[in-house]
């Protein structure tokens, strides 16, 4: 139990909580070694002495520092100006569908409340939810407050997510977000048959992404052998239940029921369930380009024994893959296309991980360490040629 | 009202996951579903470096009485800060800060603030009120004190002719006299009212020293309920006064305080209010400040023990929730974790695990961990 960061600690104020009787104040729960090296430094890295990462740490250290001195009043009217146009896009996409039996609104609503969803739930959702904005104190824009357009309740996700995946990166047996124990995404990942279903899982996966997420943050396989209470299951399907029937309500039976009064009904329910459908589709793409793409590496769980704060940016970089393109493809991905740089600082606004990128790289170049990175589609392909050689038996490749 | 709440129920269906408040904020920005928010109506400059900024707050403010104050939420920066100040409105009327310079959130507030802007704002608070029941009513105020008391006189004075208000105010000089002017004006107008300004530029501090000073500016002050707000030595002096008189004569104040509020009696400190802007935090001798540990931020700071917490951990970059950084407000409670804490304001060393602390004005006595 040693990997923890100040960038997701956030997400451990409530799982990590020890009582103390003793009023002699205790380590820090799960805190990075100071010094000192993995019991084994994953091969892609094996090439660095412990002075080096400490170097590469201290480094990486330094981008961050920068960038929280820079922070301020222009990233605030940032994320402001964002919400506003989500918002904007969200009303005149839902205005379009009730009168959806014109054609050319089906098109417009749809597209727009497409739009409208992607941005709410990436650059907007996911990065509140990670603390990004906490900084500006301000409750409406808070990773404690926020409730995202997206199935699972923020808070089962925040646990699942910024917790578990981000301490654990593409650890296997740790990091379940390595298949989202659906698929099989990794060779040290025992073959079954089932594995071979692979590709099937996934393309019904892609366009209902969002329920997947809903049951994987359910933790099911923790409930069934014992980690997880069953009070704790009590509580996160009574709430994933009320999140539920509130977003079917909303795009499935409300806003039909306001364009039946221009006979424009099942138009409305047709454009809801599309938007919903194009949005899912999007989020599987992107997320599986984060850790899936040929080059990005997994690791034992000795590789993050005795991890010190240089090994986990290490153990980030290797195990993360951004996406290259425009300005509108960063934002549309919530930024994730800066994978590497959010894996490194993940509660650093993302609208500075572009400004950070191009120093990351040039670290990882001069200490001889792989950066991956492609075009949208080539990173697809790559994800997907994944799925599909893992539904085979076989060890490394 | 009611029917309000039933029509935002009705509408948050296809809102979900925001509030209905959340889209109307795109049209009106005191819309919020989380933060009482108020809009900048109108700024008037006071003095070279104060101003009095109107506005109008959003649904879930209640009405002020005169002398509260509010706290306000300012954007420094980006960031929220919270601070306490006076309104200085009469009650019944839209509310309004009157600021002056003297930090980074006022200095913002008195030079950036624009119509338009948004301020984020707690509902008003304070006991530093008018009396239930009409009495001479003696006004003691230094600087940027007048405020709560602007209200106050505003309130009164114009409307009740029964009044009887004396009002010695001190300032540095006429021109950093906040309200000169219009208290002059008042002063003309109702005969029920008597201003005296003490410049302390040209006759130095007021002297409370004892009682003769005070009696050639307002002879009969020992008959008036006191009202005072200042900087701290100024109230510090005149509790003192009030106490030398009731302990010289503590038959004429028990008698007194038997024949009720009309008769004649010795200055009492039971009839003198105040208002504190500060609070004096006992300065360290031999405190032993130790590591503190914020725990969910992953951060150690050694702290000596006359910092604040909270100074403590903003300074190591934590986001400490705050408020009115006096000890009053509670908003910057945190549970400890483990170790032990000293209250600045008396000295006394507390603590238990899960307990709640206010680290405004509590600081370090020994190692001590935060659960943030």
């Amino acid at each position: 139990m040693t990997a923890i960061s100040d960038r997701t600690a956030a997400s451990t104020k409530s799982t990590d909580s020890v009582s103390t009787d003793k009023p002699v104040p205790k380590p820090r729960p799960g805190a990075l070694a100071a010094t000192g090296r993995p019991t084994v430094r994953p091969p892609a890295a094996a090439h660095l002495s412990d002075e080096q990462v400490a170097e590469l740490g201290r480094e990486l250290d330094a981008i961050k520092d920068d960038i929280l001195a820079k922070r301020g009043a222009s990233d605030a009217a940032y994320i402001r100006r964002v919400i506003k146009i989500q918002r904007g896009l969200e009303i005149a996409g839902r205005a379009a569908l009730l009168v959806s039996r014109n054609k050319a609104a089906w098109v417009t609503g749809t597209s727009l409340l497409s739009l409208a969803k992607i941005l709410e739930n990436m650059e907007i959702g996911h990065n509140i939810l990670h603390g990004q904005w906490d900084w500006m104190r301000d409750p409406d824009i808070h990773s404690t407050t926020w409730e995202w357009d997206f199935v699972t309740p923020a808070r089962s996700w925040q646990h699942t997510h910024n917790d578990l995946h981000h301490r654990w990166t593409n650890v296997v047996g740790k990091d379940n977000d390595v298949g989202y124990n659906l698929l099989r995404m990794d060779e040290d990942q025992p073959w079954t048959p089932r594995a071979l279903g692979n590709p099937l899982y996934n393309a019904i996966l892609a366009p209902i992404f969002e329920w997947g997420i809903a049951v994987y943050d359910l933790e099911l396989v923790d409930y069934k052998e014992g980690r997880k209470s069953k009070e704790a299951m009590t509580r996160d399907l009574k709430a994933l239940g009320v999140k539920a029937l509130k977003q079917f309500t909303k795009d499935y039976a409300a806003t039909p029921a306001v364009a039946m009064l221009t006979g424009s009904g099942k138009q409305a329910l047709m454009g809801t369930l599309t938007a919903n459908a194009v949005r899912n589709v999007w989020a599987h793409a992107v997320i599986f380009c984060g850790h899936f793409p040929e080059g990005t590496d997994t690791f034992t769980e000795e590789m993050v024994e005795g991890e010190t704060r240089g090994d986990w940016y290490v153990r980030q970089m290797i195990g993360s893959a951004n996406i290259s393109g425009s300005k509108f493809m960063h934002i549309m991905t919530g930024n994730l296309s800066h994978q590497i740089e959010h894996h490194l600082f993940p509660d650093l606004p993302s609208n500075r991980y572009g400004e950070v990128a191009p120093k990351v790289q040039e670290i990882c170049r001069r200490y001889g360490l792989p950066y991956t990175t492609g075009p949208l589609l080539k990173q697809v392909g790559s994800s997907w040629a994944k799925v599909f050689k893992l539904a085979l038996p076989g060890k490394k490749a | 009202m009611i029917r309000l709440r039933k029509l935002a129920r009705a509408a948050s269906v296809l809102t979900t996951p925001l509030a209905p408040e959340d889209i109307l904020a795109l049209f009106d920005p005191v819309f919020s579903a989380r933060q009482l928010r108020g809009v900048v109506t109108k700024v008037v400059p006071e003095t070279a470096d104060s101003a009095t900024i109107h506005f109008r707050p959003g649904r879930g403010w209640k009405a002020h009485k005169a002398g509260q104050w509010a706290r306000i939420g300012v954007e420094l920066d980006g960031v929220r800060h919270w601070r306490s100040y006076s309104l200085s409105a009469p009650a019944g009327e839209d509310p309004a800060i009157t600021v002056s310079d003297m930090g980074a959130v006022s200095g913002v507030l008195v030079r950036n603030t624009r119509p338009g802007d948004v301020l984020f704002l707690a509902p008003p608070q304070g006991d530093f009120v008018l009396p239930e029941h009409p009495r001479p009513l003696l006004m003691l105020t230094a600087g940027s004190g007048i405020t709560p008391v602007m209200s106050m006189v505003r309130t009164l004075v114009p409307h009740r002719p029964d009044a009887d208000v004396v009002l010695i105010h001190s300032a540095r000089r006429p021109e950093d006299s906040i309200f000169r002017e219009e208290l002059s004006e008042l002063a003309d107008q109702f005969p029920n009212f008597r201003v005296t300004h003490w410049f302390t530029g040209e006759h130095g501090r007021m002297d409370f020293g004892s009682a003769a000073g005070l009696d050639s500016l307002c002879p009969d002050w020992r008959r008036r309920a006191a009202y005072a707000c200042g900087p701290e030595g100024f109230l510090d002096d005149a509790e003192a006064l009030w106490a030398a008189e009731a302990a010289a004569h503590p038959k004429d104040s028990k008698s007194a305080r038997a024949e009720g509020a009309t008769g004649p009696f010795a200055a009492d400190p039971v009839n003198l209010i105040i208002e504190r802007f500060n609070t004096s935090l006992l300065g360290g001798e031999g405190h032993d400040g130790g590591l503190v540990t914020f725990e969910a931020s992953d951060r150690e700071v050694e702290a000596d023990g006359d910092t604040p917490l909270l100074d403590v951990g903003e300074d190591a970059g934590v986001l400490m929730p705050s408020g009115c950084r006096m000890g009053i407000c509670h908003s910057c409670l945190l549970p400890l974790r483990a170790g032990q804490v000293r209250d600045l304001r008396t000295g006394e060393v507390h603590g238990e695990p899960g307990q709640l602390i206010q680290t405004c004005v509590s600081a370090a006595a020994g190692p001590v961990n935060l659960e943030i």
